[in-house]
């Protein structure tokens, strides 16, 4: 390890648990089969050895972390600690007296999702009738005087309301707006072919998207996210593997990324046996994929390999069984033909039924994997 | 536009924080952060929604012992730039 790899940012995945059952959920598809979760102490532990390391962001996520009832003891504790702390949640379930108290405690920002610009369609993605009650909970937030995020997952279905999407954003009075495209990996991979949108649907989305940022430019800070299957070069995963974040799991393997521990044959610790320390700079696993050494050719070479590190590896596992292939979303690696196929398929065919996020995954993830290759 | 008489002060979002492994103030925000220059750090952390820009130019001409012209525009840069990016906020 050198230097230049420290973490900022600490995404703590405190649960799995949610009530939401969103088709593009970037959990694992056996997410169910983990369900010991760390303890409060071990939590306030890590935050501290995190913090230690030099990490400075911590994002509260999941699953919903709202079902965690020490979520006020981990905000106190990043407070203290001088992290900037961001809940990532559904806003479900959430009382206006516990959103209080978060801001009493010195919680910094809070993110909150929004599948739609209408119940229907919305409540249709997550699962559950959610819509009407996220607007009231994005309501307190301001209320209470909290920088709001709002964060929407685009995919073939909400792509061409993007100007609504932004005008709803207004409404709200977010700080920050995120337009993130669904990525194909987690639950978004069983569900790509409903999803995937067209390239005609997604320029005109960014145009859009690009309108909005210049003309709320100050106000609401408008990000938008092309999906990888359209970048034709990788995006830059994580910042590199190991390099910027760690993500903890709810079981508490601390990992590169949201899906590390979905790649067969590598191994990571847990904080419950080792520190925080000691796994960023000698486990196994955050060693794999450091560096340039794992490279394959076309990367080993490439102009571009300190610039997207070689893009994602959960990506490379699940699109071709080799987590040590060049991401196939680069128009540079022999396996591009993958995502070409995948993009004319949302040219030409009718979309599926979607599948919902469900703690049968495991099951479902086998299914998976009997399919046909889904190229 | 930020000018000599605005009245500045972090957005909701934004908050400073010193950073001992680089011995640098940080302007964090959601999911990002900035690495300030030590000038950077001392402008920021003047932008309390009472003084005004002009006020910071002179109070920091002094200190660094520099031209007030030269640091005013060097600040007024800096901030219009925080300003587009939503980091700082006029107060009426």
């Amino acid at each position: 390890m050198t230097e230049s790899e420290r973490p900022y940012t600490l995404v703590a995945e405190l649960t799995y648990r949610c009530p939401l059952r969103c088709v593009y959920c970037s959990n694992p598809l056996d997410y169910g089969r983990h369900r010991e979760e760390l303890d409060t102490e071990t939590w306030r532990r890590v935050l501290r050895e995190a913090e230690d390391l030099g990490v400075v962001q911590l994002n509260l996520t999941g699953g919903e972390p709202l079902v965690r009832d020490d979520l006020e003891a981990l905000v106190e504790e990043a407070r203290r600690l001088d992290l900037y702390t961001n809940l990532i949640t559904s806003g479900i379930p959430l009382r206006r007296e516990r959103l209080a108290r978060f801001r009493e405690l010195g919680l910094d920002n809070v993110q909150i999702s929004i599948q739609d610009t209408e119940a229907a369609p919305s409540d249709r993605i997550a699962g559950l009738r959610a819509f009407d009650r996220k607007l009231v909970v994005a309501g307190w937030v301001k209320e209470l005087g909290f920088p709001l995020t709002l964060n929407t997952v685009l995919h073939r279905e909400n792509l061409d309301r993007v100007e609504e999407v932004v005008a709803l954003a207004e409404r709200l009075g977010a700080d920050r707006l995120e337009l993130a495209n669904a990525q194909y990996l987690g639950w978004a991979l069983p569900n790509r072919a409903a999803l995937l949108p067209t390239r005609a649907q997604l320029a005109r989305a960014r145009e859009v998207a690009a309108a909005a940022r210049n003309r709320l430019r100050g106000t609401m800070e408008v990000l938008f996210v092309t999906p990888d299957y359209y970048t034709d070069l990788p995006k830059a995963c994580m910042d590199g593997w190991g390099r910027r974040f760690i993500v903890l799991s709810p079981e508490g393997l601390a990992l590169p990324c949201h899906a590390a521990h979905t790649l067969p044959g590598l191994h990571f610790d847990s904080v419950r046996d080792r520190s925080l320390g000691e796994i960023w700079r000698d486990s196994a696993g955050f060693r794999a994929f450091r560096g340039e050494e794992w490279m394959p050719e076309p990367c080993r070479s490439c102009d571009r390999r300190g610039i997207d590190f070689g893009g994602c590896r959960c990506q490379a596992y699940h699109l071709t069984g080799n987590a040590a292939a060049t991401d196939p979303t680069c128009q540079f690696s022999p396996d591009h033909g993958l995502i070409e196929t995948a993009r004319e398929a949302a040219e030409n065919t009718e979309a599926p039924e979607l599948i919902y996020r469900t703690e049968r995954g495991g099951s479902m993830g086998e299914e998976r994997r009997s399919l046909p290759p889904i190229s | 536009m930020i000018s000599a008489e605005s009245r500045l002060r972090l957005a909701a979002k934004a908050r400073l924080r010193f950073d001992r492994k680089s011995s640098r103030y940080m302007l964090l925000y959601p999911e990002r952060g900035l690495v300030l220059n030590p000038t950077a750090a001392d402008v920021l952390q003047r932008c309390d929604g009472e003084r005004t820009v002009g006020s910071i130019v002179t109070e920091l001409a002094q200190q660094y012992g520099h031209e007030a012209p030269a640091v005013e525009r060097e600040v007024l840069e800096f901030l219009q730039t925080m300003a587009d990016r939503g980091l700082v906020r006029a107060t009426p």
